[in-house]
């Protein structure tokens, strides 16, 4: 499955039509605990993670916030 | 290309919300106060501390005052013409839309990554076309050239996204001072653009 993902095209490997955020997370390895999820530049809600599908074609943004400012 | 007189005719008829009054929001709120913002919607519930001095828009002479009337003094030293409202408060979920209700772009200067996912959900989700600006990734020193600006839709994000900060990582003025200024400059870009165009957006 081809998505983009923090503006880089990205090959998912997975025999599924769409995967959920949760699972992205893990295949990608995103372990942190602030994490700003957008999917086709809507935000998505930590809650709402294992229920949010995404599909081939879309433009996910992963971002890892992080103290300091 | 407009002059700096045009420039600040623009810049004067904005209003900035500045979330935070240390390291990035103390920076970006004296570069716009510099380009002559119209006005400026600041709140912090700090004090100035003497660890501060290494970065913030502080003097020795300010320690122990309230940050955002500290602030508000000195950036009426540089204009005496903006006007900046100022909250002494600690922004949490339920007051940060009303202390920023009517403001044209939003910059996000939070210390606590907790505390920069509250504004982004706040924001992006309450009122998604309102532009918000986080700086992430700004401990250190060095590596200048990985300091970028990525930009999703409304939500932008300055910043190395790497460095956090922590004992052996300190924030120190020149790359917090990069960061805000990339802060600084993409409200530039985003209210130029309203009025000139792309032509006038430098950003990715």
């Amino acid at each position: 499955m081809n998505i983009i993902l923090n503006h880089n095209p990205e090959i998912i490997e997975t025999n599924s039509d769409s995967i959920t955020i949760s699972e992205l997370l893990k295949i990608k390895s995103f372990t942190y605990k602030q994490l700003i999820v957008k999917v086709n530049d809507v935000l998505v809600l930590n809650e709402n993670y294992s229920t949010t599908s995404i599909k081939g074609g879309d433009n996910v943004m992963v971002i890892h916030l992080m103290t300091g400012g | 290309m407009p002059t700096f007189d045009k420039i600040k005719q623009i810049m004067q008829k904005h209003t900035v919300g500045i979330a935070g009054a240390g390291g990035l929001g103390s920076n970006v709120a004296m570069a716009l106060t510099r380009v002559g913002i119209g006005k400026l919607i600041i709140a912090d519930f700090d004090v100035v501390s003497e660890s501060n001095l290494n970065r913030q828009f502080y003097f020795s002479d300010q320690i122990g005052r309230v940050k955002v009337e500290t602030l508000k003094e000195n950036l009426n030293r540089i204009n005496p013409d903006v006007k900046i409202e100022i909250h002494n408060l600690k922004l949490d979920a339920d007051n940060l839309l009303s202390t920023f209700a009517n403001v044209d772009v939003m910059v996000e200067a939070f210390d606590k990554a907790d505390c920069k996912q509250i504004i982004v959900e706040a924001f992006q989700i309450s009122k998604p076309s309102t532009p918000l600006i986080l700086g992430n990734g700004m401990a250190g020193w060095g590596k200048s050239n990985e300091m970028r600006v990525q930009q999703y839709g409304n939500l932008y994000i300055c910043g190395d996204n790497v460095a956090e900060i922590g004992p052996e990582m300190p924030p120190m003025a020149p790359r917090v001072l990069i960061c805000a200024a990339m802060q600084a400059n993409t409200v530039m870009s985003i209210l130029l653009q309203k009025k000139f165009g792309n032509e006038y957006n430098f950003e990715p």
